[in-house]
């Protein structure tokens, strides 16, 4: 209970810092959203317009206001979109994201998973050597490489699928599996590594021994024993996940968050950078805790601790 | 008792004052020739490192090869397939895609090695420092989690976030991606250097040096460091290409190097449009390319990896 209560508190220290620093970061760049309006625009306007949105305001003021708004989970609104506040913006986007990302983890996930637990019971056999060559391939080759190649010949050539743009199941194939590609090969690579490891232990031979079959072998004793390595994988693989997904969108048009935050830098607008910046940390920082939390239930013998090692 | 006779053919005793007591007969190797004799040893690793050379010998000639720079523009020659005179074709604006390519790798491994090398520099030192202070009374705890409580805040902010607001805030271009990776990337060679310092440290023969007097700054050199050299060289073999592919990434959304300077990155941004039209090339090299570095380094890494790790020497 100390344990989550302490990692509680660091989290929000964590999400303090990042509020802090991108706020600082991003007045720090010279400009603000309507510099690029000037010419178009009388000073009068612009000045309302500023006003607004509080920008005329010390930044000291500016900052302690975002974080009264914050603490109410208010994200504050946007300066492109005058209909739509960040609150808003991240509701219709995280729909679209979730789902990509949620399904190119399964697909890494079960796949990933069941290329390296075959390759390691094959060892230094072809099976062995052809699941570790896609493994590399699946790392060697960034997902923006892989993604128009599967354009090119899925949707292109073969008319099978669309080619980009959203709306039915169909358009998410593609993009999931070309998110997962990465993944699914570094999961596929740590699982065998770890099965290999566990495979030669005394208690997969007693197991043995006793009789239990080789499905019971492999799935009670050695899949349970060999996954924590692929468990404290999924942290880099959520944050992978997340950045995947700014390519990804961008090159099926898709109108997810990755779009948003991308497009809000270089508009400057600022609540929606801060709003994306702290939604994607928070998801990041909650998926670490959960692993802490899982190592646990897969392994007893693991204590948690509140120190980082 | 064992039977005299069997045994006489097989061993005999030794004249006295033949060889000299205690003498080393065989000529010593040290760790680094055995680990480099391994790592002969290994085709992947030695896969890896030839294609990196190649990719390196190209990187610096390859430009020099063709009468065109990287950014001679000829609209009269734009969008050929690759021929006699433009062995990899040639873009919309009539660029060389030959010296494109090798200018991009430039680009590509400077910024590869050059964050890795800051990466390696601040994780020794921070992970080092925190690794050797831990459990060195009050003050040397309190440095310990000082310094991982910022690697912990750093491990946990989204690394991307980071590197695009910092390149909204600088000038983008080579050095400023170069900085912009190595702030949020020393943090896992920090996490890597700190453990294997703690591990390290436990052991009798550090121990010994301490009761005998040993001074700090010789424990770290000359015990701590060279156990941790391996391991560290490996995990630089798995930064350099993490530093390459961030590159490209943040190239492709068009955040990176900007034109006319080439990098692997830009140029498969730039073809993104016209893989549809059917200029295969485009994409082609470039994508090929960074896949083929990836390929190599990763490949080099784990050859690496298993030839310097004792414990695996004998599978």
């Amino acid at each position: 209970m100390k344990f989550i209560l302490k990692r509680l508190l660091t989290m929000l220290l964590t999400i303090w810092v990042i509020t802090t620093l991108t706020f600082v970061i991003m007045h720090t760049i010279p400009g603000d959203p309507f510099s690029s309006d000037s010419d178009v625009l009388p000073e009068e306007v612009l000045n309302n317009m500023r006003a607004k949105f509080n920008l005329d305001k010390p930044l000291p003021f500016q900052y302690l206001l975002y974080l009264k708004n914050l603490a109410s989970f208010d994200l504050g609104p946007s300066i492109e979109s005058e209909t739509r506040n960040v609150n808003t913006l991240i509701a219709e986007g995280l729909p679209v994201s979730a789902l990509l990302g949620f399904q190119a983890l399964v697909i890494a996930l079960v796949f990933g998973l069941i290329l390296g637990i075959i390759a390691s019971l094959f060892h230094n056999r072809t099976i062995d050597y052809a699941a570790m060559t896609i493994a590399i391939l699946g790392i060697s080759v960034p997902s923006f490489i892989l993604a128009p190649l599967m354009i090119k010949v899925f949707a292109v050539q073969w008319g099978m699928l669309p080619v980009a743009s959203w709306g039915t199941w169909k358009h998410t194939i593609l993009p999931s599996v070309a998110l997962a590609a990465g993944p699914l090969a570094i999961i596929a690579r740590f699982t065998r590594s770890s099965m290999l490891e566990v495979l030669k232990q005394n208690y997969m031979k007693t197991a043995d021994a006793k009789g239990l079959g080789a499905a019971g072998i492999v799935v009670k004793h050695g899949i349970r024993n060999a996954i924590i390595p692929v468990v404290s994988f999924m942290g880099p693989l959520v944050a992978h996940l997340l950045t995947g997904t700014f390519v990804i969108e961008k090159i099926f048009a898709i109108p997810g968050l990755g779009k948003y935050f991308v497009d809000s830098i270089f508009n400057r607008d600022y609540p929606v950078i801060l709003g994306t910046t702290i939604f994607f940390s928070v998801v990041l920082i909650v998926t670490l805790f959960l692993i802490d939390l899982s190592y646990r239930l897969i392994d007893p013998r693991i204590k948690l601790s509140s120190r980082g090692d | 008792m064992l039977e005299k006779a069997s045994h006489d053919s097989l061993f005999r005793p030794l004249e006295k004052g033949r060889l000299k007591k205690e003498e080393i007969r065989r000529p010593g190797v040290s760790q680094a020739k055995e680990s480099f004799r391994r790592v002969l040893k290994n085709k992947l690793a030695v896969t890896g490192a030839i294609i990196l050379l190649l990719i390196l010998f190209f990187a610096i000639f390859g430009p020099r090869m063709v009468p065109y720079s990287y950014s001679d523009q000829s609209l009269a020659s734009g969008n050929l397939s690759p021929d006699g005179k433009h062995w990899f074709g040639t873009d919309d604006l009539g660029r060389d895609m030959w010296a494109r390519t090798w200018y991009g790798a430039r680009i590509s491994l400077t910024i590869g090695v050059a964050a890795a090398l800051i990466d390696l520099v601040v994780g020794l030192l921070v992970g080092g420092i925190s690794g050797y202070m831990a459990g060195r009374g009050k003050l040397g705890d309190r440095i310990d989690n000082g310094l991982m409580r910022i690697v912990e805040i750093l491990y946990s902010i989204p690394y991307l976030l980071v590197v695009i607001l910092l390149l909204v805030v600088m000038k983008p271009g080579l050095w400023t991606i170069v900085i912009a990776l190595s702030i949020t990337g020393w943090v896992s060679m920090a996490r890597v250097v700190r453990g294997q310092i703690l591990q390290i440290k436990q052991q009798e023969f550090v121990a010994a040096a301490q009761k005998l007097g040993t001074p700090h700054g010789a424990i770290i050199l000359k015990h701590l460091f060279p156990n941790m050299l391996g391991i560290i060289i490996v995990n630089l073999t798995f930064t350099i290409p993490n530093a390459i592919f961030a590159e490209a990434f943040l190239s492709f959304i068009g955040l990176g190097v900007q034109a006319p300077i080439a990098s692997w990155g830009t140029m498969a941004n730039d073809a993104l449009g016209v893989i549809l039209s059917g200029q295969w090339w485009r994409l082609f090299f470039p994508g090929f390319m960074i896949s083929l570095t990836m390929f190599a380094f990763n490949v080099f890494g784990d050859g690496l990896q298993d030839a310097l790790d004792p414990h695996q020497a004998k599978d």
